[in-house]
């Protein structure tokens, strides 16, 4: 008999809630604590329990290597976009309220990408750091 | 009615800071860690339970009551899964529990 089968049992019920929580930790930002590195962190702080309780194998095939790397520099990709269309668009560099006619909307939409840029990368970072970490002297140097 | 709540509320987190100190006690005084690991898990159970419950009445049918419902269902998932999981863990790595010396009475039957 396995050992883990109550643990498995939990953890798939919890993971799906958990990525709903980082989600609303993200989109939560704006009105109260919380924002994308704690939605990054949160995100990433499933998948590494998927890998605690069913191998870090598994999880690798789930979320491989080359998508945690494209996260990681996509993220700052995209950061710097909304700084770049800022400077396009006029202002200064990160510059929200000339995203949109309305400067208030503006903030929004420029708060809302910026944000979505840092989960990216703060979870990219830390599945990056936990495979490299959870790896060693399994991966070939 | 307010005043009937008010005392409810009140029982309630007594009730559940005491539970939490009594768990407190017991991890420090309990002999072996299987019996530490059961007082510990007082404190997510009756401790954080009756604390959530006497937080509830004071919100009522709000949104922090369905955000208090939540942190109580996860409290009541995974306190338990957690220390399950320990238990576990140390029972696989031949972690012996301490036993009576001698069977008295009682548990013959």
């Amino acid at each position: 008999m396995r050992h883990d089968l109550v643990l498995r049992v939990i953890a798939k019920l919890m993971m799906p809630f958990t990525l709903l929580f980082a989600l609303y930790v993200q989109f939560h930002g704006d009105f109260g604590p919380g924002g994308g590195f704690q939605a990054g962190v949160i995100a990433a702080a499933m998948v590494i329990l998927y890998a605690l309780i069913y191998g870090l194998d598994q999880a690798r095939k789930a979320l491989p290597d080359w998508l945690v790397e494209t996260m990681l520099a996509g993220g700052v990709l995209l950061y710097a976009g909304v700084g770049m269309a800022g400077l396009m668009l006029g202002g200064n560099f990160l510059d929200y309220f000339v995203l949109h006619a309305d400067p208030v909307q503006g903030q929004h939409r420029g708060i809302f990408w910026v944000e979505a840029g840092v989960a990216v990368t703060v979870s990219g970072v830390m599945l990056k750091i936990f495979y490299m970490f959870a790896g060693r002297g399994r991966d070939p140097e | 009615m307010n005043m009937a709540l008010d005392l409810a509320t009140w029982a309630c987190l007594a009730g559940g800071g005491f539970f939490c100190v009594v768990s407190g006690v017991g991890l420090i005084r309990m002999p072996d860690f299987y019996t530490r690991m059961h007082a510990a898990s007082l404190i997510e159970t009756l401790g954080a339970g009756l604390i959530l419950l006497g937080l509830l009445l004071q919100a009522g049918f709000t949104l922090i009551g369905a955000k208090l419902v939540m942190i109580g269902l996860l409290i009541f998932f995974a306190g338990p899964t957690a220390t399950h999981a320990l238990a576990k863990a140390a029972l696989v790595r031949g972690l012996k529990p301490r036993l009576a010396a001698q069977e008295d009475v009682s548990s013959k039957r």
